[in-house]
């Protein structure tokens, strides 16, 4: 195996820039280094201006989300070996404007998670005093596959629905809101319903599946949008149905 | 230039800062609120924690117990008062997390679970899977959506806190994205930043943690304190230096040297039993079993890695199902960056740095000695941590003193004055240095990444987990000389979108400073005391040093020490003493 | 590289964003979409055998002679060769289907979560199972 790897990475300073282009680097391969270390060495070493964003290295963070050979991935978990002795290419995250470099922007994707109302929504609230809320084991499943997204925008990358229509929420957006709407604590699915029963939410989505194949936490935000296909669907009978209401 | 102003200010939007934004909001619903944050507030290192949030709700436990736990593992240094508090508001702050949406680990009646953890005398620490600062985060995090009173400056960088008539009046900060540098006023501002582990080569801590917020106080007058007692956790791994939680240890793994013989047992820990044992053997105080590495590296039974020497964390007898159901990030961190699977193999760990017990200097309620400026969480000293941390207790202090400076900063805005109106010139003053010494600056010799890795180097070699005199003064030394060559950097990107490059020379600068005010406080404590050990002052020396150090920043720049005498309610120090044989698990 | 000497253009949270345009044959460019765009185009076969289906119906009811013209045009080559086509197109179709399917349902049983196979794989036996039995009855006349 040879001691270097070329990293092909794509560049682009708004105030000199018109496009992004890509640069060609040459970074030392070692075995456990990541993608995200051969940019900090390129950084610290070689080229300072090379901007993109980071924390924690350890996939829970969710900040170095970038298209590694065209897939989203996290940079902090790619490993360069998987990939050597050809180059990589880094780019940054495919279906949002870049801002810099690696870094894209992010206010559409923040504004559509609040959208969703993401927070536990009671008619009453029990006060503290009187302890927890009781939640089994088994209640406590049945949404912790949807609290686990770490907010890496690796699904929104992946999503051509999104790439195709910007109104699109998205797979975590509408994810996150399942995860209240499952969870046994939380009585506003009637508050999101509206939200999510549109257009340019989970009636936007064609399941490609792209989304959960790309996700690194295994959140299944596929899932997610077509169980809650299948709750509005049943809703919209129950209330043609039954218009009087009723459980 | 832009001025924008609020009543209360957040540096920094994790964990603290989101329950102080929340806390103020409930407060007074008219308050309006900023949260200035460098990343995102779901990047910040609140999301790593993994082990679990310590509270006493168990009927076979007690305030009083947690307390004493907690005062144990801080050798005796930790403010009582503030720990009778905190034990107290941590179930409460901790159940109403509940209420927010938490998503804690639960018993099967459907009853709030808690596990055992190290230092900690009875089980109290609850826990969201092994990912329980993620959940803690991301609950604070959607919780505050809510609020129409909190508004975020998301990616706005704070270079400098304005002062002005004796009393901070807001930041200057750099809103990354478009480089623009404008004044953000408020009439009370809370530090919530976070610690400082970036100083060091080998640190759990993320890329941001660089001690902005307690280089923000130092720099405005506000003193440090307690700077010298860094943590080390036990089990990093190596190279990268991820952590490896404490909850591997309880629930049950061994840590072994080369001869696979638990060394924990030679150095009054305990003796070493099938199941763990409360305040024993690996549940100890994380000071005690950083140090015994040392000595096992000393004695030459520590294992040789590629990256230095390692001990084995050996979670194999726990079986595959308990490993997937309650550990199943650590399985996932060890067959992805050590190439490990810990359910079959040995997990190579060596002490790592974890945590900052020291941080600005603030009373009971977060307030810091300048008027007008509090902090919360691990950028704040209040101290309930004393000079080492327990597991489990800095969660929840960031809730409890989260909360707390929140309501004070809401009433001390309430009946603040207005704000000054020059505060405006300092703002264009910092402008000017930011251009003239950073983005203009062509003159510049040093790079930043050189620098920094000289700062770390340092550190690890004159204020590890064992320091002397000579160590520490050639630190000291060192570091002085960092600082002036600071002066001269130069930087690669001279642009104004999302400058990185800008960001890490001033967090490189924030560095030197808590740097030079951690080595400067460990020189003057001649004693050990939990994490900071002396070799030439082996022993702790409580008539001269039952006080906290405070550094503050004279006019030339240099650390200057004093001190402050801990406050004692119930608990007389004595002696801390782990693994006694007469001791039983309260429920193995 | 511009120096920063001059006025700084500071934007007011608006600079010059790179929106990249989505290339019409954006499902052209990765092996994933193109399969899904593939398994969306199968719908228009699955449409055409129902067509082809309710023609053969309509026939029928027209007598023997209306249905041994029909039966010419079914053995025209190209009908042939596309009807080959649609057919494995359909049972892509129907593959894809159920393999989505079974994940579009979170069913627990006794706090568990159905693992996807066994709802998709009662599908499949199903299909097969039906399909051998009415080529059967179809074959044996």
């Amino acid at each position: 195996m040879a001691d270097t790897i070329k990293l092909e990475v794509s560049r682009y300073s708004p105030e000199t820039d018109a496009a992004p282009h890509f640069q060609s680097f040459e970074v030392p391969f070692r075995r456990d280094w990541v993608v995200l270390d051969a940019l900090n060495f390129i950084k610290d070493k070689q080229d300072g201006s090379l901007t993109y964003r980071w924390s924690c290295r350890m996939g829970i963070c969710g900040s170095c989300g970038m298209l590694v050979n065209g897939e989203p991935k996290l940079t902090c978990a790619t490993f360069l070996a998987d990939y050597a002795p050809e180059p990589i290419r880094v780019e940054p995250l495919r279906n949002f404007p870049v801002v810099r470099d690696l870094v894209i922007a992010m206010n559409d994707f923040m504004r559509k998670l609040q959208k969703m109302k993401p927070w536990l929504i009671r008619k009453e609230e029990k006060p503290v005093s009187e302890g927890e809320y009781l939640q089994t084991p088994e209640q406590l499943e049945a949404y912790k596959q949807f609290s686990m997204c770490i907010n890496c925008m690796l699904c929104y990358a992946a999503c051509p629905v999104y790439g195709l229509d910007p109104l699109f929420s998205g797979p975590a957006a509408i994810a996150l809101a399942q995860r209240y709407n499952l969870d046994s604590r939380d009585q506003g699915a009637k508050d999101r319903f509206p939200v999510l029963s549109q257009h340019d939410a989970i009636w936007g989505c064609t399941f490609v599946g792209e989304c959960t194949r790309v996700c690194p936490k295994h959140v299944d935000p596929a899932g997610a949008i077509q169980q809650y296909k299948l709750t509005a669907a049943l809703d919209w009978v129950k209330s043609v149905v039954m218009p009087w209401g009723g459980k | 230039m832009d001025v924008t102003t609020h009543d209360v200010l957040l540096v920094g939007g994790g964990g603290a800062g989101l329950r102080a934004a929340i806390a103020v909001s409930e407060l007074n619903p008219n308050l309006k609120i900023a949260v200035v944050s460098k990343v995102y507030p779901m990047r910040s290192h609140t999301v790593s924690a993994e082990g679990g949030a310590a509270g006493v709700i168990k009927s076979d436990d007690s305030l009083d117990e947690h307390a004493y736990d907690t005062i144990s593992g801080g050798d005796w240094l930790c403010d009582q008062d503030a720990v009778e508090a905190f034990v107290k508001e941590s179930p409460q702050e901790l159940l109403q997390l509940e209420h927010w949406g938490c998503p804690w680990s639960r018993q099967d009646d459907g009853h709030i679970a808690v596990r055992p953890f190290g230092g900690m005398k009875k089980m109290r620490t609850w826990f969201a899977a092994d990912k329980t600062g993620f959940h803690m985060l991301h609950t604070l995090f959607q919780t505050t959506m809510k609020y129409n009173a909190i508004f975020r400056y998301d990616e706005w960088f704070v270079t400098k806190l304005l002062v002005d008539d004796g009393r901070v009046q807001g930041v200057v900060a750099i809103e990354l994205m478009s480089g623009k540098i404008q004044a953000i006023t408020a009439k009370s501002v809370i530090l919530c930043a976070g610690g400082c582990g970036r100083v060091f080569p080998f640190t759990t801590n993320a890329s941001i943690k660089t001690g902005d917020g307690m280089g923000l106080a130092y720099r405005a007058g506000a003193p440090l304190k307690d700077m010298e007692f860094i943590q080390y956790h036990p089990t990093g791994l190596p190279f990268t230096g991820i952590l490896i939680t404490e909850a591997a240890r309880a629930e049950g793994g061994y840590l072994v040297n080369k001869d696979g013989y638990r060394y924990l047992q030679d150095y009054n820990l305990g003796t070493p039993t099938a199941k763990p044992v409360l305040r024993s053997m690996e549940l100890g105080p994380r000071d005690r079993l950083s140090q015994a590495f040392v000595k096992e590296q000393e004695k030459g039974r520590t294992i040789d890695g590629p990256y230095g020497p390692v001990v084995h964390l050996d979670l194999r007898h726990l079986g595959e199902k308990l490993i997937i159901s309650k550990l199943p990030f650590v399985r996932e961190l060890c067959t992805k960056y050590q190439n490990v699977d810990p359910v079959h193999e040995m997990i190579p760990v060596r002490p790592v740095i974890h945590y900052m017990m020291g941080g600005v200097s603030t009373d009971i309620n977060g307030a810091t000695p300048l008027p007008g400026l509090f902090a919360a969480g691990e950028v704040a000293c209040v101290s309930i941590n004393g000079a080492n941390r327990l597991g489990s207790n800095s969660l929840p202090e960031l809730l409890v003193f989260g909360a707390r400076a929140g309501k004070a900063a809401a009433e001390f805005a309430s009946s603040a004055k207005p704000i000054s109106n020059s505060i405006l010139a300092q703002a264009f003053d910092e402008q000017r240095r930011i251009e003239n010494q950073f983005l203009r600056n062509t003159t510049g010799r040093e790079r930043i990444s050189t620098l920094r890795e000289e700062m770390q180097t340092t550190m690890e070699t004159s204020a590890g987990i064992y320091r002397t005199e000579s160590s520490l003064a050639a630190g000291a030394k060192t570091l002085r000389q960092l600082q002036e060559r600071s002066d001269n950097l130069s930087l690669d990107d001279h642009s104004l979108t999302f400058n990185t490059d800008l960001v890490a020379a001033l967090e490189l600068s924030f560095m030197l400073d808590v740097a030079e005010s951690m080595v400067q406080s460990a020189l003057q404590r001649t004693e050990s005391r939990g994490a900071h050990q002396r070799t030439d002052f082996p022993k702790r020396n409580d008539e001269k040093f039952l006080a906290h150090s405070l550094v503050f920043r004279a006019a030339d720049g240099r650390p200057r020490v004093e001190y402050l005498p801990v406050r004692i309610t119930r608990w007389p120090p004595g002696e801390r003493v782990y693994g006694q044989p007469a001791q039983k698990a309260g429920a193995s | 590289m511009k120096s920063a000497a001059a006025t700084p253009p500071y934007t007011l949270n608006h600079p010059r964003w790179y929106r990249k345009r989505v290339s019409t044959y954006w499902w052209l460019q990765r092996w994933e979409y193109l399969r899904f765009v593939l398994r969306e185009i199968s719908s228009v076969f699955v449409a055409w055998f129902v067509v082809l289906t309710l023609l053969q119906l309509y026939v029928v009811s027209r007598g023997p002679d209306a249905y041994g013209e029909f039966q010419n045009f079914l053995k025209n080559p190209f009908i042939i060769a596309f009807n080959v086509i649609s057919f494995l197109f359909v049972v892509f179709h129907s593959i894809t289907w159920f393999n989505l399917s079974a994940r579009a349902m979170a069913i627990r049983v006794g706090g568990k979560r159905v693992p996807g196979f066994l709802i998709s794989g009662p599908n499949f036996a199903a299909w097969l199972v039906i399909s051998a039995v009415i080529a059967w009855l179809l074959l044996r006349g």
